[in-house]
């Protein structure tokens, strides 16, 4: 039993790992690579970073927290459906909605182009979109739900209640709003600007195909244009800082969530909206709704459909699929064996040690793509090397790479970024299974292994279920890790994503990224029928 | 380590395929599209198997050089020089004596020290809305940045390295201070932020955002075969000086490969009359061997007279020209 004891730290350790090595980079001497980085790319890239960065938090607060304040307080019609259509940009990769949105608001897109036709005119007052609104404006549409979804859950335990206590205090409604509802919820809130402040430090397809310099791309041009795996990290071990300093701020607020929870008694009554109240409330959601989803998935269906009727490879294209469905579903079995192995083990063993382990093992999600890609890629790279040459001097067998023939690479890779997907789904379930429910099965003559198949995993079940669907999703959606380090022929449609809108070949991308939108939709019905 | 525990883990991680004899692996960054029906073409004639995985040139080389001496990869294949170059730089490439590959690939469009050969060339020109611009305006790549084309100008973005060869090619004529004073005449010139492709640059000239922009040819002729109506044309600059930057495609036996032979054979079939025409007609592009003709609709953009300076420079000043862009705000 004693191995089980170690998971924990074993996990912790792969997710330090690659950390170190790309830590230990900035010890490595500054090249002249690093020296022109500093001298003429490096300002400009904390900048976009800094821009980009509060551009969307300002976007996702803005949206995230109105339409759940809108659908957690007032009753309006239709506010079933909107509140929980409105997390289907969820679905979303938000390079996918980049490219949608290039592809239709572009100088050459169809709605320009139309325009300018039907006009006459040369459109010079339309809007650029290829510039840092753009990128902040998709983002935005992409991730407000992380905040949507937290901000919702805090104003329906306490929304309407903090209002009441407002008016007793003579305040009116927009006064009640800010000054009791918003500063009681500000911990959820923050919490979701946390996620998405990661996730856009992390972004690496939507930031390429704007051609918007941030970091990652920054750490893709020293590799692949500079020819410097070193400036790379380098770069790498700046963004590291970067989201260790987000990790330190949300792991705080996360703290301060659990002592803002109060127990709901009973939902209170919705406040009835009316007249043209309705009108600008379903408004405002429908503009949100089309923005974020329906417009790009009608446009990928357009597009889906002209790429099916030109010279559609359906071979080539379940090869594609094949490979995101394989290593998706390996990636969730690992991912949610180790989790559960670890939570087993802090169960038995909750000393402050393995809490701890366990918690450095799920900030691996705040690590971006790009930098875990290079952190797994060099370690084992380096083993690999020695492994053969060990086989060939102790056996004198002459064989090619081990590691790098097979999926070993990105799976490690996967399971440092998405364990902390799996961990709350599969935590929360075995919170279920208290004490004296084991002292129940064990007063019934049930003794260990037996516990576990006939009461621990029927209990655990939905809870796995769920967790694995997750790591599933996000595997599949996944981008900079599988692009760099997957082996041979391993593409998946993620990998065609990429190739086609770098080549700017919006429709060739349509297939591939419908694909992953439909499979994106799984978790947000899953988490509709919980929640019902 | 222990010699047992040692075994016992290498049976374990196993790798699944190892190579047999007479097959060729390929690491391609030209898209499956663009290297099968060769690839078939080639089985079919000497029976010797094809194994190709893509990915673009930065992964690959990476890849290459990480697995060291025990790499899969027999041939690697990459489009542009910038990029041959690198892998040699790097010690990938064995070099190659090969009367077969001197005879059908001239000098310029090869390593001068035979370790990576042109297959297939490409132009990259100068395309112009023919409503707004008349062709004896245009002269050369150096002239795009005078003021006179101020917001009429429009570029792919510097991270693709079609500009970067373009930029360091011009390096190599005209010496660093120079390039620099011409990138950041275009960059002035500019009416819009640099493209994410060639063919995005070629709407925005046909819808009129900007008056001209450099493009590769196959993205002109792909976009022609489209939407033959575009007020688009071709321009050939730079006829009385240097000559038209032209680049390839091509390849190169890795210097660990295990099936040389087969490797070799491979590469004298892609430049061989056969195999020529598809290489180059697959993808709109030129035929490096001078004894073949391009695809006719290839040919009615005009004869050019092609820069004769040896690609090597592409690579050579690759990284210098990335500074540079760099310096003169060229994203």
């Amino acid at each position: 039993m004693s191995v089980w004891r170690l998971i924990p730290f074993l996990a912790a350790i792969l997710v330090l790992a690659p950390i170190g090595v790309i830590i230990s980079s900035l010890l490595a001497p500054a090249g002249d690579i690093w020296q022109h980085l500093i001298a003429t790319s490096l300002p400009l890239l904390l900048h976009n970073t800094f821009w980009l960065a509060c551009g969307v938090i300002a976007g996702t607060a803005i949206l995230g927290t109105s339409l759940a304040w809108i659908t957690a307080v007032y009753d309006f019609p239709g506010r079933g459906f909107f509140s929980w259509a409105l997390l289907l940009p969820m679905a979303m990769p938000a390079y996918v909605t980049a490219f949608v949105a290039l592809g239709l608001f572009d100088f050459t897109g169809p709605i320009q182009t139309t325009l300018r036709n039907t006009l006459d005119s040369d459109l010079s007052w339309f809007p650029e979109i290829r510039n840092r609104m753009g990128v902040i404006i998709v983002m935005s549409l992409a991730f407000y739900p992380y905040v949507y979804l937290l901000a919702r859950n805090a104003f329906l335990t306490q929304g309407k209640r903090s209002l009441e206590v407002a008016q007793s205090l003579g305040l009116n409604r927009i006064q009640g709003f800010f000054r009791v509802a918003l500063p009681m919820a500000r911990p959820w809130i923050a919490g979701g600007l946390m996620l998405v402040l990661m996730e856009t430090l992390a972004d690496f397809g939507t930031v390429a195909i704007f051609n918007y310099n941030t970091f990652t791309t920054a750490i893709y041009k020293a590799w692949f244009n500079m020819f410097s795996l070193q400036a790379a990290s380098q770069l790498a071990s700046l963004l590291i800082i970067v989201v260790f300093i987000v990790i330190v701020i949300e792991q705080r607020l996360r703290l301060r969530m659990r002592y803002a929870e109060t127990k709901v008694s009973g939902r209170a009554q919705r406040i009835q909206l009316i007249g043209w109240q309705n009108v600008f409330a379903i408004g405002f959601i429908i503009c949100i709704l089309t923005l974020a989803f329906v417009l790009p998935v009608a446009q990928l269906a357009l597009w889906s459909i002209e790429a099916f009727s030109q010279d559609f490879d359906s071979a080539r294209y379940l090869g594609f699929l094949s490979h995101s469905v394989l290593l998706s579903s390996l990636a969730a079995v690992l991912i949610c064996s180790v989790v559960t192995l670890m939570i087993y083990s802090v169960r038995r063993y909750p000393d402050i040690a393995t809490r701890n382990a366990v918690r450095i093992a799920t900030i691996g999600y705040a690590l971006p793509g790009t930098v875990l890609a290079i952190g797994v890629y060099v370690p084992l790279t380096w083993l690999d090397g020695k492994l053969s040459t060990g086989l060939a001097h102790w056996f004198q067998i002459e064989i090619g790479p081990i590691v790098q023939g097979t999926i070993a690479l990105m799976l490690i890779a996967y399971l440092i970024r998405f364990m902390a997907v799996s961990h709350y789904a599969i935590d929360s379930a075995m919170r279920r299974i208290t004490t004296s429910i084991d002292e129940a099965a064990m007063s019934l003559g049930l003794n260990g292994w037996s516990i576990i198949g006939r009461v621990h995993i029927p209990i655990l079940k939905s809870g796995l279920f769920t967790a694995m669907t997750l790591v599933f999703v996000d595997v599949m959606k996944e981008m900079p890790i599988t692009l760099m380090t997957r082996p041979f022929g391993w593409d998946t449609l993620a990998v065609r994503i990429y190739e086609m809108t770098s080549e700017g070949q919006w429709e060739q991308a349509a297939i591939p990224a419908l694909t992953l939108v439909l499979a994106g939709l799984i978790p947000i019905f899953l988490f509709m029928r919980q929640t019902e | 380590m222990n010699r047992f525990i040692f075994a016992l883990f290498c049976f374990f991680i196993w790798p699944v395929a190892s190579a047999q004899a007479q097959e060729v692996v390929v690491y391609s960054a030209r898209i499956e599209q663009l290297i099968k029906p060769m690839f078939d073409a080639f089985t079919k004639e000497t029976g010797i198997k094809v194994k190709y995985t893509t990915d673009n040139e930065g992964a690959l080389l990476a890849k290459l050089e990480a697995e060291g001496k025990n790499t899969p990869a027999d041939m690697l294949i990459t489009s542009d020089a910038g990029n041959l170059w690198a892998a040699a730089q790097a010690g990938l490439l064995k070099p190659i004596k090969s009367s077969v590959l001197t005879h059908n690939i001239p000098a310029h469009l090869r390593d001068p020290q035979n370790q990576w050969f042109g297959l297939s060339i490409r132009a990259r020109t100068m395309v112009y809305n023919t409503k707004k611009v008349k062709p004896e305006e245009l002269s050369s790549y150096e002239s795009l940045a005078d003021p006179k084309w101020k917001n009429r100008l429009c570029l792919r973005s510097s991270k693709k390295v079609y500009n970067q060869s373009l930029v360091a090619m011009m390096i190599a004529e005209h010496g660093e201070a120079k390039a620099e004073e011409i990138a950041k005449g275009w960059v002035a010139n500019l009416a819009t932020d640099p493209l994410s492709d060639d063919t995005k640059a070629l709407e925005y000239v046909a819808a009129g955002k900007c008056d001209v922009t450099l493009v590769n040819t196959y993205y002109f002729g792909r976009l022609m075969k489209k939407e033959p109506n575009l007020p688009l044309a071709i321009f050939w600059p730079n006829q009385d000086k240097n000559g038209v930057h032209v680049n390839v495609s091509g390849a190169g036996i890795t210097r660990y490969s295990r099936n040389e032979q087969a490797a070799i054979k491979l590469l004298e079939f892609l430049s061989s009359d056969k195999a020529q025409n598809l290489f180059a007609d697959v993808n709109m592009e030129y035929p490096v061997n001078p004894a073949i003709d391009a695809d006719p609709f290839v040919q009615s953009w005009g004869e050019f007279k092609q820069n004769p300076m040896n690609l090597i420079k592409a690579g050579e000043l690759q990284t210098t020209a990335v500074k540079l862009m760099d310096r003169a705000g060229y994203q």
